[in-house]
């Protein structure tokens, strides 16, 4: 019961860590939190759901595209709506922000229609493991392995890789990055292609989990994914993987426990308490003001 | 090899520089001095492409880079080591340096790069697995300046290098100015420590509330009653 609930929970925390490394990264690098992100999730889950359904690509390949298409989506948002706001008010840039949330769901109830769509069930055939007295999905499975692999991948790429180190180095200092020659706007493109393509990921694999894909799953998903990254710390990207597992794992058990009709509210609840003891998160860094 | 020409910049309502004409030739080791507030920094980080200016131009070798993104300019063969040192203070010496060399694309280049600043600076080459918050402001000096010089910069910007250190250090720091301008970079210097500048610099510019009142070779305004008044405290 427990292994089964704590896997439980693992799965579902590792989608909303996918999708918090998109605030925290960008969070990160320009201050903005990009409100859109539940948006471009939502948008990531409906194109992984035609490729199968229409192009009937397998699910992976069908998750690769879904991410490609996000890249490009995460980055002509940016470039519209975010770039020529720079220089004004962050609260102009947030707004916009907003806009393009707004837009898009509009966007998708238009073409989609308001039902929430399921994925065709030869999209990933779930075998039931029983592993002790556990009841474990192999779906469960693919969204830990893929999610720990694409975690991975970008830990690899923001520490190893030149254009990682300058993601890390504009983070730091805006200014000082562009001093060294790096070009900022490609560093904050890239920032918005790479969190674009993991949220994707993360849309496709919970269009799995509960079968479900509509026009408004970014909302809930958007925030309890943002109240993650504030726990973890924004900006820390080790702070959004652990944020999201925490959350995933205290959703599962908080439901198991007998508080399901509180299920939305737990995410919640556990952010105002730990920010009260930790107001920067649980490894976000203090803000240290210049002198 | 740098020539500014009536530069005048605005924070928003407020002045910051009013028509200031500069050069720097090749070679030389040129100084900036001035009280705070005069508009030093706002001189340097303009050339650099920070800050855009509203009227003037600035050409380096010949060409126009008034307009010029700030991570083109560098590819142009001018580096800065801006005031405060800022280093990337969560990245390692070895990363911080390596950030300095972004434009070059030879593996073989930065490391050889890296080498020169170990060179330059030993004490760098025993912490370069450290994250740079964790060194000391001296040490901070020497790896925003190990850094500028990554990409072989024609010009180098030095923005108040002694801000902050013991007179030891200062006179430690001056003579690695001298050593790197004798190999053939090319120097602009801001400081508030004007007679070090001035003690080291072929040339130098007075500023004052943004604009330039002064200017001549280091030792006739070294001499110069006015500037020992106002900047060397006699
Ligand atoms: N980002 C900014 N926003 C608004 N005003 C600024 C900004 N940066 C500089 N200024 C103003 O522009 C003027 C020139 O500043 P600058 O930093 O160039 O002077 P400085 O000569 O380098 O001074 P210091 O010796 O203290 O470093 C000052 O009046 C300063 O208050
Ligand atoms: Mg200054």
């Amino acid at each position: 019961m427990f292994l089964q609930q704590l896997i439980n929970g693992i799965a579902l925390g590792s989608t909303y860590a996918l999708i918090a490394l998109g605030y925290t990264m960008v969070y990160g690098i320009i201050t903005l939190i990009n409100f859109a992100h539940g948006e471009i999730f939502m948008v990531g889950a409906f194109v992984g759901l035609l490729l199968v359904s229409v192009l009937k690509l397998n699910i992976f390949l069908a998750m690769a595209g879904s991410m490609a298409f996000c890249m490009i989506m995460g980055v002509v948002i940016e470039f519209i709506a975010y770039r020529p706001l720079r220089k004004s008010s962050r609260l102009s840039a947030l707004i916009s922000a907003i806009g393009v949330s707004i837009f898009l769901s509009s966007l998708a109830m238009m073409v989609f229609g308001a039902n929430a769509k399921g994925f065709p069930s030869e999209a990933f055939p779930a075998r039931q493991l029983h592993i002790g007295n556990a009841d474990i999905s192999t779906l469960q499975l693919l969204i830990i392995g893929v999610s720990a692999l694409l975690m991975l991948a970008l830990e690899f790429i923001v520490q190893k890789t030149k254009i990682g180190k300058a993601m890390r180095a504009t983070s730091e200092d805006y200014n000082t990055a562009a001093l060294m020659g790096i070009n900022v706007n490609f560093v904050i493109s890239f920032t918005f292609a790479l969190g674009s393509a993991l949220a994707a990921a993360g849309g496709v694999l919970v269009g799995l989990l509960f079968n479900s894909v509509s026009f408004n799953m970014g909302l809930m998903a958007g925030l309890k994914a943002f109240a993650a990254a504030v726990l973890g710390g924004i900006g820390s990207i080790p702070g959004a993987m652990l944020g999201g597992l925490l959350l995933g794992v205290a959703e599962v058990f908080g439901v198991a426990i007998g508080y399901s009709s509180y299920r939305d509210a737990i995410a919640f609840a556990i952010l105002v308490l730990v920010l009260l003891v930790r107001p920067t998160g649980l490894l976000g860094r203090k803000i240290l003001k210049k002198v | 090899m740098l020539t500014v020409d009536n530069l005048s910049v605005y924070y928003g309502a407020i002045r910051a520089l009013h028509q200031v004409s500069c050069r720097v030739d090749q070679g030389e080791i040129v100084a900036l001095i001035g009280a705070n507030g005069a508009g030093k920094t706002t001189i340097l980080t303009t050339i650099s492409g920070i800050v855009s200016s509203s009227t003037g131009s600035i050409a380096f070798e010949g060409e126009d880079i008034t307009r010029m993104p700030a991570h083109q300019i560098v590819t142009k063969g001018i580096s800065q080591v801006p005031e405060g040192r800022r280093v990337f203070a969560r990245m390692s010496v070895q990363e911080n340096l390596e950030m300095g060399g972004f434009i070059l694309s030879n593996k073989q280049e930065i490391k050889q790069g890296i080498e020169r600043a170990f060179t330059l600076f030993p004490r760098l080459a025993e912490r370069r697995k450290q994250a740079a918050r964790t060194l000391s402001g001296g040490e901070q000096q020497m790896l925003a300046m190990g850094r500028a010089l990554m990409s072989n910069p024609r010009l180098l910007l030095l923005d108040e290098p002694s801000m902050g250190l013991a007179p030891m250090l200062v006179e430690k720091i001056f003579e690695i100015i001298v050593e790197i301008n004798k190999t053939g970079t090319t120097i602009m210097l801001v400081e508030q420590n004007a007679s070090m500048a001035l003690s080291i610099a072929h040339r130098a510019y007075v500023l004052e509330t943004g604009e330039v009142v002064l200017s001549g070779s280091a030792s006739d305004l070294a001499s110069n009653p006015e500037v020992r008044k106002a900047y060397l405290g006699e």
